[in-house]
């Protein structure tokens, strides 16, 4: 080692740009959802009338003021389209705790059947799972098949079609091997059976993984839309995601057909209460993922 | 003689073995069940979309009573003003990602690895990961809000809107052009995944052997010279890795952005085989046909990913599986 570190004009150089550009990238990424937060406090002209701003504002007489108002978010709650946001909130929330929950069961319990080396059938298990991931029947057999084994247009269709992630259960696997053999065999030499070592040495010793890839799932329900829109038809069952897409996508067209358009600023909370509970959840899932979860994982 | 009764014995013993293992593991196919009931029931039976897409079935008509009608729907496509259509732009807008989103992450992790102060480092990363988290429709939401062209007496154009406005003089109404939609969906993909992106090539750049830099240092290298003939190398067998993979999925340009960004007018640039295959399945109830355009991507996709996956290897890379 050297001990004394000399920076040449050009390291300086390089440091400073490296800097730069990075800290304009990150603004630049965040700057939107700033925008939509500080839109959604501000007063209804001055969010109309102005294109960018990062502080909620108003206008006065002479010039603009900062402004602080949850006006929007009381007519969210409040307002015509309340019932239809609360409801879907309900819908959300439901799906997403019961969905997690579904999902790491099934999860769990495939990736610890498949962790053992010596099981027959396992490879040819794996070998479904890998195949099942660069080939399906596509959108409309598996919507059919949804439709037939009647859960169109029910709740369990957001949940048990997507019950699986073929890669989360993958990396789970890999955890689940790599858990001390030691353990496993004491314990079984104790007499308890492969449930009981799943369900009290496994499980327990692999709760921070799961607990990662349950906030994953979790995120997904949040987040999605895609089966909403192919599983639902009645739009009383609607998820938060699609009453959002539904107010935010409201147009003139309506307005002549007699719906009241929304406020600029609700669309904004709206955006808003659609985002915030991932952010809540965000601090605990990047703990995890650059811990190298993500990384290198499906290997039969 | 000995040997010779081994060799006689040994199926027999081989056989109880086998069988003995399965009794042995009895709980292990127990808790094999759900999750095996669910990939033959959800990704297993909805292979039967072959035959699906040799009918002729339509909403309203009971499957069995749907005609058969071979690979008709699959000429029928081919042969439409349609297929070239969705080709073309399902090829632009993958083409515009790999050349033009693809290199950002592995410069976005290079720039990231340079910075040596680790909270500044956390911080940035911590930025630029959010996008990936938030949902599609969020982003999507706020796009067109940037986008949003017209202004008013009472209001003003989206923030992209004025800014394009104030440089040349005309506002480009984004969501209605069938060519700057393009630009609007690959600008959108890099501000949420570019971040996410960075991610293997960051893993990739911990792997560098700390004493490759040491011995550059003491060679006099710069910082500069050290990022070209260490760093760049040392990730090189990853971004080819990734490149050769990411071409394997040439064809799958995603469904929810598309979908979202949608709309009547830029609909024909827009167009892809998922989104079509929802438009014309799921809205139209065309369930035949539109199984037989899904069923042709799948088997292209297929086809694509082998190819590239045995690339991989036959470059010295592993592959995905």
């Amino acid at each position: 080692m050297i001990s004394i570190k000399r920076k040449t004009l050009g390291d300086i150089i390089m440091d400073v740009v490296v800097y730069v550009i990075l800290t304009i990238l990150a603004i630049l990424m965040v700057i939107p959802f700033i925008y939509v937060v500080a839109a959604s406090f501000s007063d209804e002209v001055f969010m109309a009338k102005t294109p960018m701003f990062l502080l909620p504002m108003k206008f006065t007489g002479s010039g603009v003021e900062n402004h602080f108002s949850a006006a929007a978010y009381e007519t969210v709650f409040t307002g015509t389209t309340s019932k239809q946001v609360i409801r879907s909130l309900f819908v959300s929330i439901g799906i997403t705790v019961i969905g997690t929950m579904i999902n790491l069961f099934f999860t769990a319990t495939m990736a610890y059947g498949l962790s053992r080396k010596t099981l027959i059938g396992k490879k040819f298990m794996l070998n479904i799972v890998l195949f099942t991931m660069v080939f399906g029947g596509g959108m409309i057999p598996t919507f059919l098949l949804v439709r037939n084994l009647g859960m169109y247009d029910t709740y369990a269709s957001l949940i048990i079609p997507g019950a699986i992630s073929a890669y989360n259960m993958l990396i789970v696997r890999n955890f689940f091997i790599e858990l001390p053999q030691g353990l496993e065999e004491a314990a079984s030499i104790d007499g308890c059976t492969d449930i009981g070592i799943f369900v009290k040495i496994a499980l327990p010793l692999s709760l921070p993984c799961l607990a990662t890839f349950g906030l994953f799932y979790a995120v997904g329900h949040w987040n999605g839309y895609m089966t909403a829109l192919l599983y639902l038809n009645d739009a009383k069952k609607y998820p938060f995601q699609l009453v959002l897409r539904n107010i935010i996508t409201q147009t003139a067209q309506d307005q002549i057909e007699g719906q009241e358009l929304p406020e600029e600023t609700l669309k904004m909370a709206v955006i808003v209460i659609g985002t915030v509970p991932i952010l809540c959840v965000y601090p605990f899932l990047q703990k995890h993922f650059a811990a190298g979860v993500m990384v290198g994982a499906i290997k039969g | 003689m000995a040997k010779n009764a081994k060799a006689v014995a040994a199926p027999a013993v081989q056989k109880k073995n086998t069988w003995m293992q399965i009794k042995r593991d009895k709980w292990m196919y127990a808790l094999l069940i759900p999750g095996v009931l669910y990939f033959i029931i959800f990704h297993i039976i909805p292979l039967w979309g072959i035959f699906i897409a040799m009918k002729d079935y339509y909403a309203g008509v009971p499957f069995f009573k749907a005609e058969f009608v071979g690979f008709d729907n699959f000429v029928r496509f081919f042969c439409s003003a349609g297929f070239i259509r969705l080709l073309r732009n399902t090829l632009i807008i993958s083409i515009m990602n790999i050349v033009f989103f693809f290199p950002l992450p592995i410069i976005l992790a290079l720039l990231l690895n340079e910075i040596k102060v680790q909270w500044y480092k956390k911080a940035l990363q911590t930025l630029v990961y959010v996008p990936h988290f938030v949902s599609m429709v969020v982003i999507a939401s706020i796009t067109m809000m940037l986008l949003k062209s017209g202004a008013t007496e009472t209001s003003s154009g989206g923030a992209i809107y004025e800014m394009t406005k104030a440089i040349s003089g005309h506002g480009e109404t984004w969501m209605e052009s069938k060519v700057a939609i393009y630009w609007v969906l690959l600008v959108q993909n890099m501000w949420k995944e570019t971040g996410w992106g960075t991610i293997i090539f960051l893993a990739a750049l911990a792997g560098v052997d700390v004493e490759q830099y040491e011995a550059a240092i003491v060679d006099g290298a710069s910082r500069l010279q050290q990022l070209i003939y260490i760093t760049v190398p040392a990730i090189m067998s990853t971004v080819v890795t990734m490149f050769i993979l990411r071409m394997g999925s040439v064809l799958n340009t995603g469904f929810e952005q598309i979908i979202l960004m949608q709309n009547d007018v830029n609909r024909s640039a827009t167009e892809t085989f998922d989104t079509y295959v929802y438009n014309i399945g799921r809205v139209e109830g065309n369930y035949g046909y539109s199984s037989a355009v899904g069923l042709f991507k799948s088997i292209v996709s297929l086809i694509c990913i082998q190819a590239s996956n045995r690339l991989a290897k036959h470059v010295g890379q592993e592959g995905l599986f």
